[in-house]
């Protein structure tokens, strides 16, 4: 089997320059490999860096050195050094990610939220809306609140609309930190489902679960993280 | 005849005419094009046709017959002084026939009576600029011209026809000349448009206080400016001439009492004397 | 595929002060540039010298036109300038008032392109600014009324309305929801939001706002005193900020 991410040495350290030049060291030549149908749990304490090497996989945090090789259609890209017109390129067709909160546009409603990652694939309205609500209904988001945007939502539906949306689009790799954190056990239940038919699917899953019970229901490997 | 003692020949000296003269060449160089000139203080103040003035003093000969008309009129004010003007100056013969005058000096209206080759129907301008009211900036609205950059032009009959449901612009109507410059035919009625197009006798437009002439040379195309959906159309009268019974040309609305009673006769006074001389002769 | 525009060694100098200094990258087909910095920071210098409306003191920047491929936007004439601002291209001024002819209905506002790029059929000019103007959420049957009727929200969609008539490819906007009221600034963001991806636009947006730029922006360029000092992906920009500047600037709001 292929591997869909393999990290290379990754370092990172943040730096504050605000705070009189502060360093703090997140980790250094990390190495991490994920096939295709597998679900690797992150694991380690609090400020181990687990949402940090999530973010750099995804792009949004950028490492001192190392490298993050993700296939992405015939080729594999470096994450860490591919201009920001190709991250872009990977996020829309190969990369999806539930990040731990929503960042709501405002004046979107919940069923565009989650719709859009389809519609940037060129996926006609109806179509991608049809999955959407799909994924909503199973998240047991009321229908009632489809149409309204997600700014006014509670944090834990808020959470659902952000996974519906990574879901949505089937990306062949999906990035999660922790999707669970504020559901109930009914809905944390529907999301380990989720993981279950991805991991089917073949799509390779990293995540960060806080409770055990998650964490043991989806993990194909754990890997650990001291900070 | 000869001229008043103490004048050069038509008022304006002799160098202040060749200036002139090399202004209107290049402007009949180049059709619809605003040539600056030196304008030069006249005994009349602007409004009064000192641009048009110029013009003719730098183009009249002693030989030259002289027509001025005011709003097709040969007996305001200000013809009666312009042809004055020119008598006394330039001592040249003047008429108020449009066929046997070799040079018409013209405020506002384009004679009824066909033009022929060899006249000179001179025009006087208040505001040359047709981009003015668009652009104020005297660099900007050149460097349009320059670039045949006209499209905004067509926003101000966009605008009348979306309040009033047709171009309402019923003067100095904007035309595109030779299809290249655009020009403001100065405020004669859009009627009269239609009669600048091929036209045997050379136009010269001179405008005194903006200091620009241009020139509209014989057979040159003039075309009024409109939409494909709401083509140019001259104004039409239901009404004949309450003179002369034509049907043919520009009517003035003419107040005859104080209880709202109005006619309407020709603009072109000679035009409508000559017909009355002609219905009158064919009943005798 | 070529970049859209490429921008090289771009600098401009009032005197001896800098307005911006030696900037340089590509603009992609459908990509959307930030344009991100304090007050002074040469925001709107840069803007204008890559919108061909202040030579550059050094420097090139190339269009790629759909005829000839990348040209230098200072070297072609004049002509094809013009043609370029008013159909390629769209400007969105920060004061509507800059963009709008207050003096002229809002149709004939959004007709004008069309007329300058030759249109002259009068119902067609019509329909098509009536569609844009539903488009920018204006009710049609102001399609006759002057723009000073207009509240400030109303200009500065329709000013969109009428720079995005002659489907442009890239559209330059400098602090386009400056002058707006919060509520306002949150409309019209969305409704630019959606334009651009709709269409496909690509636009370079000058703003002080973080949040703006994060809704808006694709990329960021952070610029300080004239010079670029960070650019990259806009979300890791405002995660994950490097330089001092740039921390600076997105530790002094609360969440962009
Ligand atoms: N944007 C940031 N800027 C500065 N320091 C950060 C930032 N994000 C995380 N950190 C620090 O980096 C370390 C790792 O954090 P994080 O990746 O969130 O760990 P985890 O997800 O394992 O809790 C922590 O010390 C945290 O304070
Ligand atoms: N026309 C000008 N003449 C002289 N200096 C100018 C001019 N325009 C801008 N500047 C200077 O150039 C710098 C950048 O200005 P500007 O591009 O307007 O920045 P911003 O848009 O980021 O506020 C500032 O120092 C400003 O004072
Ligand atoms: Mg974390
Ligand atoms: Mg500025």
């Amino acid at each position: 089997m292929t591997d869909q991410i393999r990290v290379d040495s990754l370092s990172k350290t943040y730096v504050l320059h605000t705070q009189g030049g502060i360093e703090i060291p997140v980790f250094a030549d990390a190495a991490l490999s994920v096939a295709s149908g597998e679900c690797v749990t992150l694991h380690g304490p609090s400020g181990a860096g687990k949402s940090t090497l999530l973010r750099c996989l995804y792009g949004n945090c950028k490492p001192d050195s190392g490298a993050i090789h993700v296939s992405h259609g015939e080729g594999t890209v470096d994450i860490a050094s591919a201009p920001p017109r190709v991250v872009m390129e990977v996020r829309r067709r190969t990369l999806g990610y539930v990040s731990q909160f929503l960042r709501a546009i405002p004046r979107v409603p919940a069923l565009d939220v989650v719709a859009e990652p389809l519609r940037a694939l060129g996926v006609p309205v109806e179509t991608a809306q049809a999955r959407a609500g799909e994924l909503l209904a199973r998240l047991r988001i009321p229908e009632r609140l489809w149409s309204l945007a997600p700014a006014t939502f509670s944090g834990g539906e808020q959470q659902r609309v952000n996974i519906a949306r990574g879901f949505a689009a089937r990306h062949p790799i999906l990035l999660l930190d922790e999707p669970t954190a504020s559901l109930d056990a009914r809905n944390r239940a529907v999301v380990i489902e989720l993981i279950a038919e991805a991991k089917a699917a073949g799509t390779a899953l990293v995540g960060v679960f806080h409770d055990d019970e998650v964490r043991e229901a989806v993990s194909t490997r754990v890997h650990t993280m001291q900070g | 005849m000869t001229s008043a003692p103490g004048y050069n020949f038509a008022y304006l000296d002799e160098q202040t005419k060749r200036m002139i003269r090399r202004a209107i060449l290049k402007a009949v160089a180049i059709p619809g094009y605003q040539v600056p000139f030196g304008s030069r203080e006249m005994p009349l103040p602007y409004g009064w046709g000192t641009g048009g003035i110029q013009v003719t003093a730098a183009v009249i000969g002693p030989e030259d017959r002289l027509k001025v008309i005011d709003q097709g009129a040969d007996d305001t004010t200000n013809a009666v002084s312009i042809r004055r003007f020119f008598a006394r100056t330039a001592g040249v013969a003047t008429t108020e026939r449009t066929a046997a005058a070799t040079v018409i000096q013209t405020r506002h209206r384009i004679p009824e009576t066909p033009l022929s080759e060899g006249q000179i129907l001179v025009y006087q301008v208040p505001i040359p600029e047709p981009l003015r009211w668009l652009e104020p900036r005297e660099t900007e609205t050149r460097k349009m011209h320059a670039l045949a950059d006209y499209g905004a032009m067509h926003v101000k009959l966009y605008e009348d026809i979306a309040r009033f449901g047709r171009i309402a612009t019923t003067y100095d109507y904007p035309v595109l000349v030779n299809g290249r410059y655009l020009m403001r035919p100065s405020p004669i009625p859009k009627f009269d448009n239609p009669k600048m197009n091929m036209n045997p006798a050379l136009q010269l437009f001179g405008a005194g206080r903006e200091k620009r002439i241009y020139a509209v040379p014989p057979y040159t195309p003039v075309k009024s400016l409109d939409f494909e959906d709401h083509p140019f159309e001259i104004q039409s009268w239901d009404q004949a001439c309450a003179l002369c019974g034509g049907t043919d040309s520009f009517l003035d609305e003419v107040v005859t009492d104080d209880r709202g009673g109005r006619i309407y006769v020709c603009s072109d006074t000679h035009h409508c004397a000559t017909r009355r001389d002609a219905v009158q002769e064919a009943a005798e | 595929m070529n970049p859209l525009l490429t921008v090289s060694g771009l600098t401009r100098m009032y005197g001896n002060r800098v307005g911006c200094r030696d900037v340089s990258f590509e603009l992609w087909p459908g990509g959307v540039m930030g344009i991100v910095g304090e007050s002074g920071s040469g925001k709107s210098t840069l803007l204008s010298c890559l919108s061909a409306r202040l030579e550059p003191t050094a420097g090139r920047v190339l269009y790629d036109t759909r005829e000839d491929g990348p040209v230098d936007i200072y070297a072609m004439g004049e002509p094809r300038r013009r043609m370029l601002m008013r159909t390629d291209w769209g400007i969105v001024h920060q004061n509507p008032r800059d963009g709008l002819r207050m003096g002229v209905s809002a149709g004939a506002n959004v007709g004008e392109r069309l007329m300058a790029v030759g249109a002259r059929h009068y119902g067609e000019i019509r329909a098509q600014a009536d569609d844009w103007l539903r488009k920018v959420e204006i009710d049609g049957e102001r399609i006759d009324d002057l723009p000073l009727t207009f509240s400030g929200g109303m200009l500065q969609r329709l000013q969109i309305a009428r720079n995005l008539v002659t489907h442009p490819r890239l559209v330059f906007m400098d602090e386009p929801t400056g002058g707006l009221d919060v509520s306002v600034q949150a409309r019209l963001l969305d409704l630019l939001r959606r334009l651009v991806t709709d269409l496909g636009l690509a636009a370079i947006i000058v703003t002080h706002d973080l949040a703006v730029a994060r809704l808006l922006a694709h990329r960021l360029m952070v610029m300080r005193r004239g010079e670029v000092v960070e650019t990259g992906l806009t979300d890791q920009v405002l995660d994950d900020p490097h330089h001092p500047y740039t921390q600076l600037l997105v530790s002094s709001v609360l969440q962009p």
